[in-house]
């Protein structure tokens, strides 16, 4: 999955006096606030963190209140997708209108019907809703499903995410790992050979998505 | 064309769907550009939704359209349709049948999912929805609605649980919401109960993973709220005037006639107010406590307790939520309690303030909770006398110390101590074991250290303390000579009581909220069910010897703690009163005024009254 990165930062958190007793939990409260929310300096929304005060010393600011400013080095996992990204999520809902996806827990995703390329067609199929590739029959994405999609946009206030899945290369994961292996007429080949043989064509997607590659999906770190 | 069909009720419902989405789409352009056949259709569509009272015609095609609506929200537009979504947002789901509340139900979490769009308009909708509109506020008590109340809780809750399931940034919204529309004090008593109400039951269920420390909490505060904005003054002037605590729920028949946003607005009825938030939140713990899920919510609660309500000065009544919800799990939550509040007491690291009032609460906690064992209170005991042994060790030289201010959580612990033994020393000695601790505890040591707390701690208490010790052969010196002549009247101690409050704070005092009283009731120890060690004496001389006043407290004693509903004499159940509930020190002539007598030296904390008579 795309949009994962891990970066390493600089920071200064200012502290206020009352927490000069418990300066590691200061410290940590202030990371924490910053968690799951899109950070424009960050230019991301904070999943994880990670912390190693750098020194004893602190800088006292002057002031009516003097904060003092803790100087850190701070491992982050963010989450900072951008459009066009590859990214994954589980399918919670899915209408007539719109298939509604949750993204590492968190961020809630929709893709519309205009979205939505033409092979898929919504069905009732045993009382389940669920749209089906119409030149697959076995590719079909349900509530449950994972599917793999284009961001189109993120709303950074709501997390919400605009999703796509008109690029060939997207819908069910289940699917588009297996299909390699049960539809490939040449399944004895090794992976590996595969992996040489698209590399010398020089395409990195193919333009019908008769074979979409499973090694190609970045594993989510 | 479209709305004609619909009305005919030819169509499917797909058709009317399909048709609904035309005209959306057809009016999604600047107003210009509308034609006059477009704008008519869409005006009708408008006014099927207007949220007034409906006939059952216009309430099946109030329906059909939010059904089709629900169907094509991909379609609405926050900028070209704003009256449609205005109309949409301003229903109250409380006017309507069960159909008409599931189609709006499913209309709006339908349009919460739709990316950037409507979330917070649909969370406020539904938050605002927890409190029924003003002409049915003064019914919803009615026993007859209880149940189309539950339904509709249950029926918010089922949808905010959708939409969190759905978009799980949701809780963060809802809570800026539900601080923003939670009542103030101020609030009249029908907006506060049903939101409380419907509001703790988002605990209990899949959002209270995410704001269980939020809902609890803001509940806590606003019981804090209320509670310190209760003054003595109410609580004496209630009493004269019986109806405002009698008030039952039920009684809210009388609210068609007399409705509360009326009558209530001049009459300021917090403690109404309070006793009746107190039921739902003890009636929710019960219910937490049947789900399993008590520990969860006691910790939020204890930590909650922690930031508002033990440094909360005057705070009466809302730290019975924390003795209610011991009294559930006394083994764990009980327990617990005990710990933090003597860890709050013990740990160098907090205020002193904290530190005062957890001494305080650990007294009256442990005195006055029938469902702590005994093992636990000796050991509470036994780690507080540790603790003010140790001070009186740190204390360098043997001068009488002159200014018990700087000394002051000595006395407050000590006191705790001695507090403590008034009501459970004779259970201690019932155990074997457990008299083989006390009997090994440093209390002469204590007692006869210079710091002297039987000269500064409340006389009533020391009094008392010392009959029973004496009693009980816990003292072998006697100690009791030494104080004849200022035990009534120390002016250290008066000076040390007068001006610290926390030093006269007993908070389990008998609770006085009637309505909620049936909760706390049952584990409260009063003191006139206490077992005193020297009642096994059958009055020996030398205890009548030390009791100067034994005759007319012995009177008094006989009135108990139990609420006697015949008492038809107003003023000695006004005294009664204000005796039931000596908490924190309030000005001398306000008692002074309420019995018409002298105000008596030594004000007494809670109901110890040394009496010799076998109660």
């Amino acid at each position: 999955m795309e949009g994962l990165t891990v970066s390493d930062a600089n920071l200064t958190v200012y502290i206020h006096p009352s927490m000069t007793n418990k300066v590691r939990g200061a410290i940590l409260t202030q990371l924490s606030s910053l968690l799951f929310r899109y950070s424009e300096d960050l230019e991301g929304v904070l999943l994880a963190y990670q912390v190693n005060v750098r020194s004893k010393v602190a800088r006292i600011l002057p002031g009516l209140v003097p904060h003092f400013g803790v100087k850190l080095k701070a491992t982050l996992l963010l989450f900072a997708p951008k459009p066009g990204m590859f990214i994954e999520g589980k399918v919670v809902k899915i209408g007539r209108e719109s298939i509604h996806a949750i993204v590492l827990g968190f961020s809630s995703a929709a893709i519309m019907l205009g979205d939505i390329r033409e092979e898929f067609k919504f069905q009732i199929e045993k009382g389940t809703e669920t749209y089906i590739s119409k030149s697959h029959k076995g590719h079909r994405i349900k509530v449950g499903s994972i599917i793999r999609f284009a961001l189109k946009s993120m709303d950074e206030e709501i997390l919400h995410i605009s999703g796509s899945l008109i690029p060939p290369n997207t819908g069910c994961i289940h699917w588009l790992s297996k299909y390699g292996m049960e539809h490939d007429p040449h399944t004895k080949r090794s992976a590996k050979r595969r992996l040489e043989k698209e590399r010398d064509s020089g395409s990195s997607h193919s333009a019908v998505p008769r074979r979409p590659h499973k090694c190609r999906r970045t594993r989510r770190e | 064309m479209a709305t004609h069909e619909i009305e005919d009720g030819y169509l499917s419902d797909s058709d009317i769907q399909s048709s609904v989405a035309e005209i959306l789409e057809n009016v999604a352009k600047p107003p210009i550009m509308i034609s006059e056949h477009d704008g008519d259709l869409y005006g009708q569509l408008v006014l099927m939704l207007i949220p007034v009272e409906k006939n059952l015609d216009e309430e099946i095609l109030f329906v059909t359209a939010l059904k089709a609506l629900s169907g094509a929200v991909s379609k609405i537009n926050n900028i070209f349709h704003v009256s449609l979504l205005r109309n949409i947002f301003s229903i109250y789901i409380w006017d309507y049948g069960l159909d008409a509340r599931n189609a709006i139900l499913e209309l709006i979490t339908n349009l919460a999912i739709v990316p950037d769009k409507f979330l917070e308009d649909c969370l406020e909708m539904l938050v605002r929805n927890f409190q029924p509109p003003g002409r049915i506020r003064g019914y919803i008590y009615r026993p007859k609605f209880h149940a189309h109340k539950q339904n509709i809780y249950v029926q918010l809750h089922e949808a905010l649980c959708y939409i969190t399931s759905l978009v799980p940034i949701a809780p963060f919204k809802l809570k800026d919401i539900l601080d923003r529309r939670m009542p103030k004090v101020h609030a009249e008593k029908m907006e506060m109960l049903p939101f409380v109400e419907c509001m703790l039951g988002l605990e209990s269920n899949e959002i209270g993973d995410y704001l269980r420390s939020t809902l609890l909490s803001m509940v806590v505060e606003l019981l804090v709220d209320l509670d310190v904005s209760i003054t003595w003054g109410h609580i004496l002037k209630e009493d004269n005037n019986k109806d405002i605590f009698d008030i039952e729920l039920e009684d809210f028949h009388n609210a068609e006639y007399n409705p509360v946003g009326v009558s209530g607005g001049k009459k300021d009825n917090n403690p109404d107010k309070l006793d009746c938030l107190m039921v739902i939140v003890c009636e929710h713990i019960k219910s937490s406590a049947c789900d399993g899920h008590l520990v969860k919510v006691f910790d939020i609660l204890m930590e909650s307790f922690r930031k508002t309500v033990l440094n909360a000065y005057r705070s009466k009544f809302s730290q019975f939520i924390m003795f209610y919800a011991c009294s559930l799990e006394p083994e764990i939550c009980g327990l617990k309690f005990a710990i933090f509040l003597i860890d709050i007491f013990v740990s160098k690291a907090e205020d002193p303030i904290s530190r005062m009032s957890a001494v305080c609460y650990v007294a009256s906690y442990l005195s006055r909770a029938r469902f702590i064992s005994c093992s636990v209170v000796s050991s509470i005991i036994k780690r507080l006398v540790e603790w003010c042994y140790e001070y009186c060790h740190l204390q360098a030289g043997s001068e009488r110390i002159n200014n018990p201010n700087s000394h002051r959580l000595f006395y407050a612990g000590f006191q705790a101590v001695m507090y403590i033994l008034c009501f459970r020393m004779q259970s201690l000695m019932d155990i074997q074991e457990l008299k083989s601790v006390l009997f090994h505890l440093p209390l002469e040591a204590i007692l006869c250290h210079p710091l002297d707390p039987l000269r500064i701690c409340l006389p009533t208490i020391v009094k008392e303390f010392l009959c029973q010790a004496m009693a009980a052969h816990l003292l072998k010196k006697p100690l009791i000579s030494s104080l004849q002549d200022n035990l009534l009247e120390s002016e250290m101690s008066a000076a040390f009581g007068g001006v610290e409050r926390l030093h006269m704070f007993f908070p389990f005092d008998p609770y006085l909220l009637k309505e909620s009283d049936r909760f706390i009731k049952p584990n409260f120890e009063s003191w006139s069910m206490v077992r005193k060690t020297y009642t096994n004496l059958n009055s020996e001389d030398e205890l009548d010897d030390l009791d100067p006043l034994s005759g007319d407290d012995g009177s008094e004693d006989g009135r108990d703690d139990d609420v006697s509903a015949g008492d038809d004499d107003d003023e000695d159940e006004l005294e009664y009163s204000i005796n039931q509930m000596s908490i924190t020190p309030r000005p001398v002539f306000e008692i002074a005024m309420a019995d018409g007598r002298v105000p008596i030296p030594g004000r007494m904390p809670a109901r110890i009254r040394p009496s010799v008579s076998p109660v």
